[in-house]
């Protein structure tokens, strides 16, 4: 059964090809009459796809000049991708682009519409070109769109790629500046919290608190959670867990700032709150901690205080 | 693999090798039980550093060291638990509550000392 199906397939192509056999031209060779159409055309066509992209206010973040600049490159690399069929290095050009003009606000839309508007504006110039031979332009246009399709996906593919690899590496950035864990005297160790902790953040926090405390060899560690606007049961139970779990490598936990709804919220969800040394400032639990450690502040005799 | 059970001064210190098997804590727990007493020790600080997983019948073998030790008349403490197996521990619920614990066994060392400062 399956063995006749493949052979009717194969029937099937073997037409096609002799379909295509029968036509005029091999699609490379309608390509390399475009490319040469293009190319002829390039000052005429580059300029009319700035005016188009002017028209439809893409790319506003950009001077006149430096889009007609970048307009220049990516026509040129359009048609060598055009004409070469292969993609590379219009995909390299796609994510040098996108690392310049990413940072200067350009959007998805924006470098999808411009390629998109390329694409039509070379379409037209094509339609231009052909109208008096409709069976030829088909044709062009049967050898032009895929490629040109290709293109334009290749673009949005690479400048969403880009956009997703600055997007990682920022929230890499700020997951490390999020977590800093502070020596403050020898073996105390303050942890400030700041901004909103979801599960995964949390699990970050308590890791890193816990190497902290190993490496740092404390014994008192302040967490201090001013900084913190709202807390949900998971991140309060994780908070319980880290005090417990800092407790098993011989070192006390105070938790400090937590805000008159946090208390509310903590109380009403009934988290369990009785191993938690807590103290209202973060002046107050360096205070706590240093009693802790038998150290004892005293102001210098003889100076103002 | 049978721990072994050094004395060092007023103190017992049993030191966990490896991944040990339930036979083994249950001859540890019987062994320190029976020497704390017999050497007239006043501490015994257990060191697990050695351990990269605590299971839940050697969480519970340690806390009831603890306690029969107590009972005893000496005090336990726990050393050396990696940062990854208590966190582990602590989310399986098993937390040792009333047991002491120190960061290693220098810093179990000063916790009884200073326990046992006022009553040489």
């Amino acid at each position: 059964m399956t063995k006749r199906n493949e052979t009717a397939r194969e029937t099937i192509a073997l037409t096609n090809q002799s379909v295509e056999l029968g036509r005029s031209e091999a699609p490379s060779e309608l390509l390399r009459e475009l490319v040469a159409h293009l190319r002829q055309n390039r000052t005429q066509l580059r300029e009319e796809w700035v005016v188009r992209i002017a028209e439809t206010r893409l790319l506003t973040a950009m001077t006149k000049e430096e889009i007609f600049a970048e307009a220049t490159s990516v026509y040129d690399s359009y048609v060598e991708a055009l004409e070469t069929e292969t993609f590379e290095a219009l995909q390299a050009y796609a994510r040098n682009l996108s690392e310049r003009i990413i940072p200067r606000g350009v959007e998805t839309h924006e470098v999808v519409g411009i390629v998109l508007l390329l694409r039509d504006v070379l379409a037209r110039s094509l339609f231009a070109k052909y109208q008096t031979d409709f069976k030829k332009l088909n044709r062009i246009l049967d050898a032009y769109e895929p490629a040109a399709n290709r293109i334009a996906n290749t673009v949005a593919v690479g400048f969403v790629q880009e956009r997703e690899r600055v997007i990682r590496q920022q929230q890499e950035a700020i997951r490390e500046l999020s977590t800093p864990v502070l020596q403050v005297r020898e073996r105390l160790l303050i942890l400030p919290i700041i901004g909103v902790i979801d599960p995964q953040r949390a699990r970050q926090l308590t890791e890193q608190l816990l190497r902290g405390i190993r490496t740092n060899r404390a014994k008192v560690v302040v967490i201090d959670i001013t900084g913190v606007a709202a807390m949900d049961l998971t991140v309060a139970n994780n908070l319980v867990q880290t005090v417990e779990a800092s407790r098993l490598l011989g070192a006390t936990v105070i938790v400090t700032g937590l805000s008159p709804e946090i208390a509310q919220t903590l109380v009403t969800i009934g988290v369990d709150l009785g191993k938690m040394n807590t103290v209202g400032d973060l002046q107050g639990g360096i205070e706590q901690a240093e009693r802790l450690l038998g150290y004892k502040v005293v102001a210098i005799a003889g100076e103002p205080s | 693999m049978e721990v072994p059970i050094l004395k060092q001064g007023q103190y017992l210190i049993a030191t966990f090798q490896a991944a040990l098997s339930d036979a083994d804590l249950n001859q540890l727990r019987s062994g320190l039980v029976q020497q704390v007493v017999k050497l007239r020790s006043r501490g015994v600080i257990v060191d697990v550093t050695a351990m990269d997983v605590m299971d839940s019948f050697a969480s519970r073998t340690l806390r009831e060291i603890a306690h029969m030790i107590r009972l005893r008349g000496a005090v336990t403490v726990i050393v050396g638990i990696q940062p990854e197996v208590a966190f582990a521990m602590v989310q399986l619920g098993l937390t040792l509550e009333d047991v002491a614990t120190a960061l290693d066994l220098e810093e179990g060392l000063a916790y009884l000392n200073q326990k046992f400062k006022n009553t040489h």
